[in-house]
């Protein structure tokens, strides 16, 4: 019996996707995160979500583009490690930075725009997360559950906005991420655009013919 | 050594060849896996390296100030812990040596801070170009342990080194028209390659209206810790206001104007909405994008601390600004 193919990429994507966290946990409390913990700690777990998000975004482009089938296999675990760190971010956020004080979570979150929309990236990933089980997508029919995941587009430029308005000065970094989503934005519609032009044209042969 | 030929193993003992198939592909994909992993893991690491840098962060040994130096417990000095030399001098802005907190550790030796002059000049009666070993031998050197308060809301407790800027001034006596004191960062790409990025406006500049910069606690800082200041704190000559959000600090200066009418200010032209010219430290008055009510002590852990007005200055200072409306000078 042939064994599923590539069985070995998605234990791989997750032991070394996460491998990183488990390293900050060692690391911040030994001092080698810097003077500044904390903040290297929500750079790095903020930085890691976006990555892992427009990566997780890439897979559908990536079969249009160069007809690749594997980055399919990986699209849910690249989405909820995104998720992870997206959490973990927060969490170092909440817990270490704001030391769970939540008179000043909320006023952030209420009063800047910057937080505001880093964190309602987060909440729009949390469904994400929630629905990405097998038994979800039966439940609520491929096409109700597609539409639902497009979310993970919203929440994907709502963390480049967040980095860009981050940032304090070289917004360089931040538009890298912007441009390769744009980029992925671009193949979507690209084929979206196809897909109608092909419907339109049987349709009108059907049509045509008596 | 013997003569007989091996014995064949047991048929009992020969791996079926399926298994043995299925061995090879086990270890194969077990390679596969670890390589992934590996790579992923790897990929990641230099993504977020910014972040991890600091292990192998250079701490400079810059040499111990010869000079005498009056030892802090001054009237002025607090007796709050010291940030360990090693974090002031590994995690600094300086984005004429990069962008990151440990760029300017790793990036500043290519800055020489001798042979050194600084220009003063504008409205003053004894404008001159001096070295800068010459400056600092105009006063004697003192330690002032001062707290600095970044306007990313951190802070630190530094032991610096130097001169009140007051004594400095008064040595080229300004004239009746002197309001206000303009300094410039050098500019020279090659020794700060940061410039070679439109970051900023090239050179830093900064300035200080004329009574804050005679104030007593302003000072002129050229070493800290009993060392001469590293590259990356500034060196040879830096300006430090503890009152002010540490940006006002500007560093390796090499020219110190009086002037009649408002400098411009790097912070300031560069996002005026999020940085005034006083910029002093004010806990009512939050950043756009976060709230200056506290503070994170570097060294002291993830316990945030409130930010004081005037960061605990305000006995000293509050004075300057009596019948300034705060919020709107920023």
């Amino acid at each position: 019996m042939a064994s599923r193919p590539l069985p070995w990429l998605n234990p791989a994507l997750v032991v070394g996707g996460l491998s990183p966290l488990v390293m900050m946990a060692v690391q911040g409390p030994r001092g080698d995160l810097g003077p500044n913990a904390v903040e290297a700690a929500l750079n790095q777990t903020g930085l890691f979500a976006l990555v892992l998000l427009v990566a997780s975004l890439a897979c559908t482009p990536l079969r249009l583009v160069f007809k690749w089938t594997w980055p399919a296999r990986i699209r849910r675990t690249l989405g909820l490690l995104a998720f992870t760190y997206a959490a973990s971010h927060f969490l170092v956020y909440a817990v270490l930075d704001q030391g769970l004080k939540l008179g000043g979570i909320l006023e952030d979150i209420g009063k800047r725009p910057f937080i505001t929309v880093g964190f309602t990236a987060l909440v729009l990933l949390v469904p994400l997360a929630v629905t990405s089980t097998n038994a979800w997508v039966r439940r609520l029919g491929f096409p109700r559950w597609q539409r639902l995941h497009r979310l993970a587009y919203v929440a994907a430029v709502l963390g480049v906005v967040h980095f860009v308005w981050r940032v304090k000065k070289d917004v360089t970094e931040p538009l890298i991420y912007a441009a390769v989503l744009g980029l992925l934005f671009a193949i979507r519609a690209a084929e979206a655009v196809r897909k109608r032009r092909a419907r339109d044209a049987v349709a009108a042969r059907s049509a045509a013919s008596p | 050594m013997s003569d007989k030929p091996p014995a064949e193993p047991p048929s009992s003992e020969i791996t079926p060849e399926s298994r043995y198939l299925r061995r090879r592909e086990l270890l194969k994909n077990a390679g596969l896996f670890a390589g992934t992993a590996a790579a992923v893991a790897g990929g990641l690491y230099l993504l977020g390296r910014k972040q991890t840098r600091f292990m192998d962060a250079y701490v400079p040994d810059a040499g111990l100030v010869n000079a005498p130096v009056a030892k802090g417990q001054g009237p002025y000095d607090t007796d709050e812990p010291r940030t360990p030399y090693e974090d002031v001098t590994t995690y600094n802005n300086f984005y004429e040596f990069g962008l990151d907190k440990n760029d300017p550790a790793r990036n500043a030796h290519t800055l020489r801070p001798r042979p050194w002059t600084v220009t003063i000049d504008g409205e003053v009666h004894k404008p001159q170009t001096v070295d800068i070993d010459q400056l600092a031998s105009w006063s004697p050197l003192e330690e002032r342990v001062y707290r600095m308060r970044c306007v990313e809301a951190w802070s630190m407790v530094i032991p610096w080194l130097g001169f009140p800027l007051g004594e400095l001034l008064k040595r080229v006596e300004p004239t009746g028209n002197a309001r206000y004191v303009a300094f410039n960062t050098l500019h020279d790409p090659e020794q700060m390659p940061g410039q070679r990025r439109g970051t900023l406006d090239w050179p830093y500049v900064e300035g200080l209206r004329l009574d804050e910069a005679m104030h007593p606690l302003t000072l002129m800082a050229t070493g800290l810790y009993g060392r001469q200041l590293p590259n990356q704190n500034g060196a040879p000559l830096r300006l430090v206001v503890p009152w002010k959000y540490g940006f006002k600090g500007i560093k390796s200066i090499v020219r110190i104007s009086l002037t009649r009418d408002e400098p411009p200010t790097t912070w300031n032209l560069a996002a005026p909405d999020e940085y005034g010219f006083y910029a002093n430290v004010n806990p009512a008055v939050d950043h756009p994008r976060w709230s200056q009510a506290s503070e994170r002590r570097i060294g002291e852990g993830f316990e945030r601390r409130p930010t004081l007005p005037f960061n605990g200055y305000a006995e000293q200072v509050a004075h300057l600004y009596t019948g300034m409306d705060l919020r709107k000078n920023f």
